[in-house]
């Protein structure tokens, strides 16, 4: 089963304010892609030498701020009330 | 604008267990969750033990959303087309606050949050700190927005991303080799099928813990916990490993549920839910200051976090810690008080009771399991070693049992590495 897949099962109330920004500069420089392989739901993905991202699917872990070394991710959490509802836990 | 006597953040265990002591000693609390309800935001395993929690409620089991109670706990080895288990099971359980307990967090939070506001404390959901307020150098309150929120103490229950804690200068970022990540799904299965499966008798639940196979060999396990009518599926593993490998936890539990073992208790079932965390799993070394000028902090924030590769024991640390917490910010309101010194009763608490005397007695533990032959050599070396046995003989004559071991053993493990294993696993864990 993909991770797309599993994420589409689960409750998110999506905010249109991005709560992690990623720093493409310090990420160009990058070859470790240390988030790529750290985040559970695969937001992070190597494509062609770079790392593409997108927060919809954020399960709000914490792994790619702890993993980055680049200091290229600037994380918070989502405003109240969005991001993943879980309904089992 | 009101003030409070304390301000907690977070609406798990450690905070609600945090609240709700000082509510019933009289103290004016607020409880700020981030998420749309407790428990929103949280997962775990699956199970914990009853002494805490009976401390706060007696028989809590009779109300509380208990999915099972557990009776069986099997730990297994596992190599791509074997596995070796250790199960037990006990009958004559007669105490239920003896046992440890199945639930989600997502029904468990939201019980005990509504066991606070029962206690008379409002429980804010859908509200999160983005900040605290300063004044002199102390913790005066907290920020949500433009808007603040003024207490003579906060509690920082938020978890283990706990950026309050950082911004408070209790603790630094933690780092990738102190933390496992853990992912799960939910599984649904008909409870009749789940009883059948795991050998359960009405509410009877089952802890089934993995080594080996399931995390690649990397430090880890994996784990199954019987619900009423799902399981909860999934395997921990360190981060920094993850990174150092290239391998991601997502496909990890994809190879978990694949394995021949697994595949079989799970059959039929319908993935309802994915979700991830981090554990800090590094003990005592990395538990932070607990206690500064006008604020505290408790539960995975504090990383207080038992792992002994047998044992991970969270969440009742996290409301022991609340109770303390709690118990500290009384007396330093009694005394008007609310200083890094006066709060500091709570760091001396916990020091004298099972917390952190716990985390001292396993501090070896976190290192201990750092030895990549617990997930590699040494699960593999019983399985191989098991068919060996079992399987039927070659046709040439047979050899005592301890011969094959030793023959087994060759060029995998030498015997100094053995027993030198075995000395720091006695000291360690």
């Amino acid at each position: 089963m993909k991770v797309e897949d599993k994420l589409a099962l689960n409750k998110f109330e999506v905010d249109r304010e991005v709560h992690i920004v990623v720093d493409e500069e310090k990420c160009a420089s990058c070859d470790l892609a240390s988030c790529v392989y750290a985040c559970p739901a695969e937001c992070y993905v190597a494509r062609e030498g770079r790392v593409t991202f997108s927060y919809e699917g954020c399960l709000e872990c914490g792994s790619c701020r702890i993993a980055c070394d680049k200091g290229a991710i600037a994380w918070v959490y989502p405003r109240g009330g969005f991001g993943i509802s879980y309904q089992f836990g | 604008m009101e003030k409070f006597d304390a301000i907690v953040v977070g609406a798990g265990p450690a905070g609600c267990a945090c609240a709700y002591t000082m509510a019933k000693a009289g103290l004016n609390a607020l409880v700020m969750e981030r998420g749309s309800y407790p428990g929103a935001k949280n997962m775990w395993g699956g199970a914990f033990f009853g002494p805490q929690m009976s401390g706060l409620f007696p028989k809590f089991w009779e109300e509380a959303p208990v999915e099972r109670f557990v009776n069986r706990h099997v730990i297994s080895f596992l190599t791509e087309a074997d596995s070796l288990s250790v199960d037990f099971k006990s009958y004559g359980h007669e105490d239920r606050s003896r046992q440890s307990f199945i639930m989600l967090r997502a029904k468990f939070d939201r019980w005990i949050a509504q066991k606070v506001e029962e206690a008379g404390v409002i429980v804010a959901s859908g509200l999160a700190v983005d900040g605290l307020v300063m004044e002199g150098g102390a913790v005066a309150g907290v920020k949500v927005g433009e808007e603040e929120f003024l207490s003579d103490v906060v509690v920082l229950a938020d978890g283990v991303n706990s950026l309050l804690a950082e911004q408070a200068g209790l603790r630094k970022k933690f780092s990738a080799e102190d933390m496992k990540q853990g992912v799960k799904e939910v599984i649904g299965l008909p409870r009749s099928v789940i009883e059948d499966r795991f050998n359960l008798k009405g509410d009877d639940g089952a802890i089934m813990e993995f080594l080996g196979d399931c995390t690649g060999g990397l430090p880890g396990g994996g784990f199954i916990y019987t619900n009423r009518e799902s399981l909860s599926l999934g395997v921990v593993v360190q981060l920094g490993e993850l990174v150092t490998h290239k391998v991601k936890a997502s496909d990890l539990i994809e190879r978990f549920k694949r394995h021949p073992f697994v595949s079989s208790l799970i059959a039929g079932g319908e993935t309802l839910e994915y979700s991830a965390h981090l554990i800090p799993v590094a003990g005592m070394k990395m538990v932070p200051k607990l206690s500064a000028d006008g604020v505290v902090v408790t539960g995975d924030a504090a990383a207080l976090v038992l792992g002994t590769g047998l044992i991970l024991e969270g969440a009742n640390l996290a409301i022991a810690s609340g109770v303390a917490a709690a118990q500290a910010v009384v007396a330093a309101k009694e005394k008007g008080d609310f200083s890094a010194g006066a709060l500091a009763q709570y760091d001396e608490t916990l020091k004298g009771q099972f917390v952190l005397k716990d985390l001292a007695t396993f501090s070896k533990a976190p290192e201990f399991l750092e030895n990549k032959r617990i997930y590699e050599t040494y699960p593999r070396l019983a399985c191989d070693l098991s068919r060996q046995i079992f399987d039927s003989s070659d046709g040439n004559p047979r050899e005592h049992t301890f011969k094959v071991l030793q023959q087994g053993l060759k060029g995998k493990v030498s015997l100094w590495q053995l027993v030198s294993d075995g000395l720091k696993a006695r000291k360690s864990i």
